[in-house]
């Protein structure tokens, strides 16, 4: 307790920063007419695609033929081969192929859905997983971030994650390369 | 000690290099135009996000207090460290007590900071950064020179030589692509067997209770969400008040970094994975005295975007390990210098003053300003060396006496175009070693203006 008491009081005793008030904002930052556009385009400049159907198991056994042990916890996908919530470990997802998994919303600004692993047990499902498609409905696109946490909120334990795109790095002479340590594609596929 | 301008000589001797870096930087810096350009409200977001970080600063250990509560209530351990030393035992108190003999590692300055592997690996612990650039780094028993980009000053070849030495790829082949997949097949490896995985924080929110990760690569979620055990290191400026302020330091951050809207990930850690265990570190080392001085206070609002590097004319043309300081470029010249001037007073100089990392900054942090007042301060500790101090006296003394300062200046103007050019340019010269002075002009600044004036009148 000694360190967490000295560094507080360290804080407190010469604080110089002035009082300042926290910002509030309303109806703030950018907004598109065509949000699913905007948002298509974000999403190819960092890799990934977005699709619009509610075919999906055709849709996404053209993309994926050759995947084997896949996951799908999105309903009307029959895909699913791969019962990931009956690990208890998830070092047992780590032949996955393919996920297919529910986003909660798009934010058209940047490409990224936000994910709550409600229906999947392990979060490492998103990350560990060869590929992933995210499967959303085409009426739940936001305009920004600002927007976006409004509709968020961590009142209990838990974990979410923007994922936007598949996972990437250019640390090799800013090379982009597609697939460095999560997925090496990413779909979404919007539903109406 | 660092010794920039020492170190800048080196990387300057292969110009054709420097060049090449120089340009990636600026490839960056231009990306990062592209996409602040892109939002109309990029300047508010700016003075927000300069807002909310002062605001924290002025009530941090109220924040600090909170965050812990709530962190606590979400099942996740809070522990404090005063410095680096308290730090690393820390971590290994918590590895052992797991009997952990491997740890992987994702991008954190902070273990940097506290050289967290050496201390590490000497008690038997095996550690594997897992961000490609520090992969690439740590293979090459190399600091990274960069912050967000760890690898920047190395080209495929040499990345190429390095992997076909540790990873067993094929000699010569320098396609990033195939250097990639082997490095993710190896680091796959690692992640299925660490027993812990330690990420750093940009964000901790003191509402919630939880840490916000950001990555491109999914390295810091795979070694937090596979292994047990979850450690986090945070630096205790990284707590923010609410969630909602993340949207503003989610929309700057990628954008200031390399010009991306956001990146891959942006992960919200609130409790450790099922069965597991999430310990959080808030770590002082020498941060707290920022708070209690009036020039070097906004240092603390730094989010870690690296924007800063890539726009400085300097870091770009000698490289982030000419510093010698954990964090380089204008950020961390003042960091650097504030913790400790001795030994790292050349670092203020490593700066043009053209103030391009100012008016980047995503935190609207005063960069050029406090390198400024370092050098101010470096006098007054006496720290500057005699050749600058005598020659900083004589230039003060002369410009206070007027009429002695115009005649020196006429015989100047007559006499150096006359002298031979051994003479002007002698080891005394230090400015021009490796410039030319300019022609001699006919006649005085303070001339010229009186004939203005004269015109007007």
């Amino acid at each position: 307790m000694s360190s967490k008491n000295d560094i507080l009081k360290a804080i407190k005793d010469n604080n110089l920063v002035k009082q300042t008030e926290l910002p509030n904002w309303n109806d703030f930052g950018i907004t598109f007419e065509n949000k699913f556009e905007h948002f298509s385009t974000m999403l190819e400049s960092v890799g990934g695609k977005a699709l619009i159907t509610n075919d999906l198991d055709n849709t996404i056994k053209e993309l994926y033929p050759d995947e084997k042990v896949i996951v799908s916890n999105v309903e009307n996908c029959s895909l699913g081969n791969f019962d990931e919530n009956a690990c208890d470990d998830p070092h047992e997802l780590k032949d996955i192929d393919l996920c297919i998994v529910k986003g909660e919303f798009a934010v058209a600004e940047n490409g990224a859905i936000w994910m709550k692993n409600a229906d999947n047990r392990h979060r490492s499902l998103y990350f560990i997983s060869q590929n992933i498609v995210i499967v959303i409905s085409k009426s739940e696109i936001l305009n920004n971030m600002h927007e976006a946490y409004e509709k968020i909120s961590f009142e209990d334990k838990g974990f979410g994650t923007f994922i936007s795109g598949p996972s990437k790095t250019a640390d090799i002479e800013q090379s982009l390369v597609i697939g460095a340590h999560g997925p090496k594609s990413g779909y979404v596929i919007f539903t109406d | 000690m660092s010794n920039h301008p020492k170190e800048a000589a080196k990387f300057v001797a292969n110009d054709e290099r420097m060049h090449w870096h120089d340009k990636a930087l600026w490839f960056v810096r231009e990306k990062r135009d592209l996409a602040s350009k892109s939002l109309p409200e990029w300047e508010e977001l700016r003075s927000m996000a300069s807002q909310i970080k002062t605001h924290t600063m002025s009530k941090l250990d109220y924040y600090l207090e909170e965050f812990e509560k709530n962190a606590t209530a979400k099942g996740i351990t809070v522990h404090w460290a005063k410095d680096a030393t308290e730090h690393n035992e820390i971590v290994y108190k918590l590895l052992n007590a797991k009997k952990v003999t491997k740890l992987v590692k994702s991008k954190s300055m902070l273990t940097e900071e506290c050289h967290l592997n050496p201390y590490l690996e000497t008690r038997g612990i095996e550690v594997i950064d897992t961000d490609l650039g520090e992969r690439i780094v740590q293979l090459r028993n190399e600091p990274p020179s960069h912050i967000v980009l760890p690898a920047i000053h190395l080209k495929k070849s040499d990345v190429s030589d390095t992997f076909h030495e540790h990873l067993g790829t094929e000699k010569g082949n320098d396609d990033p692509t195939y250097l990639t997949r082997a490095a993710r097949a190896s680091l796959r490896e690692d992640f299925l067997t660490a027993q812990a995985g330690l990420t750093g924080v940009n964000f901790a929110i003191a509402e919630t209770g939880g840490v916000v990760v950001c990555t491109n690569e999914g390295n810091a979620d795979m070694g937090a969400s596979v292994p047990k055990l979850h450690i986090a290191s945070m630096g205790l400026e990284k707590v923010v008040p609410r969630l909602k302020d993340l949207s503003v330091f989610t929309r700057l951050l990628a954008r200031s970094a390399t010009g991306q809207p956001i990146t891959s990930y942006t992960s919200h850690f609130h409790a450790p994975i099922e069965g597991g265990e999430m310990h959080i570190i808030i770590v002082d080392n020498k941060r707290t005295p920022f708070l209690a001085s009036k020039d070097y206070q906004q240092a603390l609002n730094c989010i870690r975007c690296g924007a800063c590097m890539n726009t400085c004319p300097v870091y770009r043309r000698s490289g982030g390990h000419s510093y010698g300081y954990v964090i380089p470029g204008p950020i961390g010249s003042t960091l650097g210098t504030f913790k400790d001037a001795a030994e790292n007073k050349t670092l203020s100089f490593a700066c043009t003053l053209c103030g391009s990392c100012t008016n980047v900054c995503p935190a609207k942090i005063d960069l050029d300003s406090q390198l400024y007042n370092h050098r101010q301060n470096l006098n007054e500790l006496n720290l500057l060396g005699a050749k600058k101090t005598v020659s900083m006296r004589a230039a003060a003394w002369l410009m206070t006496h007027p009429t002695l300062f115009s005649l020196v200046g006429k015989i100047a103007r007559t006499i150096v175009p006359m002298l031979p050019k051994a003479m002007i340019y002698n080891r005394f010269n230090v400015w021009g070693k490796t410039r030319d002075l300019p022609p001699m002009p006919k006649k005085s600044f303070k001339e010229l203006y009186k004939e203005g004036v004269a015109d007007e009148l």
